[in-house]
């Protein structure tokens, strides 16, 4: 497959950063017994690519996000944002988990403007909070506490409070997995949608392979832990993406086979 | 025949049938708030039917205030369609007023009419009426020394066990040094110290307001720490990547996370500070609510006992009303919290 950086990226030059991932390796420590989670990985995220990460469960994909967070340091390897070496969390690259992780004694408004209020800057950029509720959809809800909502909302309230920063990397840990089908596939399109207005470079962990084909310029996938890279597969499809296109369904046949799953899938 | 059974059955059963449910309406409505007026009555008849068996100046009185709740209670039923949330109220608070008025009637016959109770130590309701009105004076002496010592010590103990509590549950050397002391004194009773405490200290009064701070503080500080403890490091994660410095962490995410807890512990410390509070007031401060009862108890003034411990718990009950007020309002992103 030709690598070509995708045409979004390019409408938005300087919205989303390069990212490095340079012959990491991390393990952690159980009980005196080294585990091995990510040996020698090693991807190199253009500007505002997506990029989809797949594998199988415990395999150590969300370890490889901690890293690229900044909270965690990896055992051996480099990770560079912009050919600058990533040592501490930053909020020009901002996490989504699986769980929204909203503040629960905070108002939807109050959590979104976290980041914000953390770097000091509310004061003066709090049309940036309104504006970022605008953009999921949630500005009737700005004062409802976090109990008060349902969990797709909870997890569009997460991607505003990420988003009011302006991330030039956005990291997803499986930010949809617990949604029902419906709330899933419209949160999808929303993600695509923003993605290609703000340009931001695009890191999504997923279990779902399907989900991985239509959204994401570029697929790697995982081997069993500790991870490796087994296959970086590009998919070049213009979007919005049909989860009935044919070229998509013989990929998501490879991707399977990859994880182990039989071809009559 | 059965047409003219039926249609007779119809025309002399309907209006019956519609008056009989109007009557147990008003009765289910309106009866218990009738039925309370009747027990005030009652409790006013008791203090005048009877001559009163000792020297009692406000048994008349009382009499006559018994038969103005009653007939508040009676108009406060008849009318409480036009009276609004008062006549809510009265009508929600019927079933009390009927056994406190019965209670009342009671007691008044079994004191101060028969003497069914020995007497010195069970005053009748008028007694103890006679100290507020007669002995007022000395009562809010007291009532305001009270509130002045267990207000000292109790905002200091709950600040300085709550900076405490921080500190330990963020801090690992400020826990690998307190933690120790804290195992060690905190389960001592406050009052253990009161021997030591006053001769140590200048005064009385700042011995009783270190004991209170003391005894606030433990609970405070335990609990506080443990709040501190438990924040999920999720929300740590997620503060740190939007950016958060460390004192964004303790300010806007452990202490708030943490606050449910640091309410249990002052709820906690609360409760122990008024057992200390009365006994450095019996002990060694000659002021206060606790001073008082020793004082009434050296005279075998039991009227005046009765009439201290009812303000004591008033005030007592009042602090926590406050508190939990307090907790309600920071609180009200939790769900289902109980209440006071
Ligand atoms: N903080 C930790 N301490 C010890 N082991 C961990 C820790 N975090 C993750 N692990 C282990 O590392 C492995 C990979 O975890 P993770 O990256 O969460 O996998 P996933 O690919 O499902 O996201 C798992 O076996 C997990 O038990
Ligand atoms: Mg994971």
């Amino acid at each position: 497959m030709v690598a070509t950086a995708p045409a979004e990226a390019v409408t938005h030059p300087a919205a989303g950063a390069e990212l490095d991932i340079e012959q990491v390796s991390h393990a952690f420590d159980i009980d005196g017994i080294e585990l091995p989670v990510l040996s020698d990985v090693s991807i190199s995220v253009e500007p505002g690519e997506f990029v989809a990460l797949l594998g199988p469960s415990g395999c150590g994909k969300s370890t490889l996000l901690r890293l690229v967070a900044g909270l965690d340091k990896p055992k051996a390897g480099r990770l560079r944002e912009d050919e600058a070496r990533i040592r501490s969390p930053h909020p020009s690259r901002v996490v989504v988990f699986q769980d929204p992780t909203l503040f629960p004694w905070r108002s939807v408004w109050d959590n979104v403007a976290l980041g914000l209020e953390a770097q000091g800057i509310l004061r003066s950029q709090r049309h940036r909070v309104d504006d970022a509720l605008d953009l999921v959809g949630l500005s009737s809800f700005r004062n409802a506490y976090p109990h008060q909502l349902s969990g797709g909302m909870a997890q569009r309230v997460a991607l505003a409070r990420a988003l009011v920063n302006d991330p030039k990397i956005l990291i997803l840990d499986e930010p949809l997995g617990k949604l029902d089908s419906l709330t899933r596939i419209t949160m999808q399109a929303e993600l695509v949608s923003l993605w290609q207005r703000k340009g931001f470079t695009t890191l999504l962990v997923t279990h779902d392979a399907e989900e991985a084909l239509v959204l994401a310029n570029r697929v790697i996938v995982f081997s069993d832990r500790p991870a490796r890279v087994k296959a970086d597969i590009r998919v070049d499809r213009p979007y919005p993406r049909h989860r009935g296109d044919p070229y998509l369904a013989d990929l998501r046949r490879q991707i399977l086979g990859l994880l182990g799953l039989d071809a009559t899938w | 025949m059965s047409t003219y059974s039926l249609s007779d059955g119809l025309a002399s059963g309907a209006p019956r049938a519609s008056r009989a449910p109007l009557l147990a309406t008003w009765l289910r409505e309106s009866g218990v708030g009738v039925l309370a007026s009747f027990a005030w009555i009652a409790f006013g008849l008791s203090c005048l039917w009877w001559q009163d068996v000792g020297d009692w100046s406000r048994t008349h009185s009382l009499g006559i205030a018994a038969f103005v709740i009653a007939a508040i209670a009676l108009f406060g039923t008849v009318g409480a369609d036009y009276l609004g949330s008062a006549g809510q109220a009265l009508h929600k608070r019927a079933p009390w007023l009927v056994a406190l008025g019965a209670f009342l009637t009671v007691w008044e016959v079994a004191t101060a009419k028969f003497a069914w109770l020995p007497l010195p130590f069970f005053p009748p309701p008028q007694a103890i009426i006679e100290v507020y009105t007669d002995d007022l004076p000395k009562l809010l002496d007291s009532v305001f020394a009270s509130i002045k010592l267990q207000l000292g010590g109790y905002l200091i103990g709950a600040t300085i066990g709550f900076l405490t509590g921080v500190s330990i549950g963020w801090s690992r050397a400020v826990g690998y040094w307190v933690h120790p002391v804290l195992r060690f004194i905190g389960p001592l009773p406050a009052t253990a110290w009161l021997p030591i405490a006053f001769f140590t200290f200048p005064s009385s009064w700042s011995a009783s307001t270190f004991l209170i701070a003391l005894a606030t503080g433990f609970p405070v500080t335990v609990l506080t720490w443990s709040g501190v403890a438990s924040v999920s490091n999720a929300y740590y994660d997620v503060a740190r990547t939007l950016g958060a410095k460390p004192s964004f962490l303790v300010l806007k995410v452990a202490i708030p996370a943490a606050l449910p807890h640091v309410f249990v512990g002052l709820f906690m410390g609360l409760g122990s500070s008024f057992a200390v509070l009365v006994v450095a007031e019996m002990i060694g401060v000659k002021a206060g609510l606790g001073w008082y009862l020793q004082w009434a108890q050296g005279w075998a003034a039991y009227a005046n006992m009765y009439a201290a411990l009812i303000v004591m718990s008033l005030l007592c009950s009042g602090a926590i009303t406050l508190l939990f007020a307090i907790r309600d309002r920071l609180l009200v992103w939790q769900k289902g919290t109980v209440k006071w």
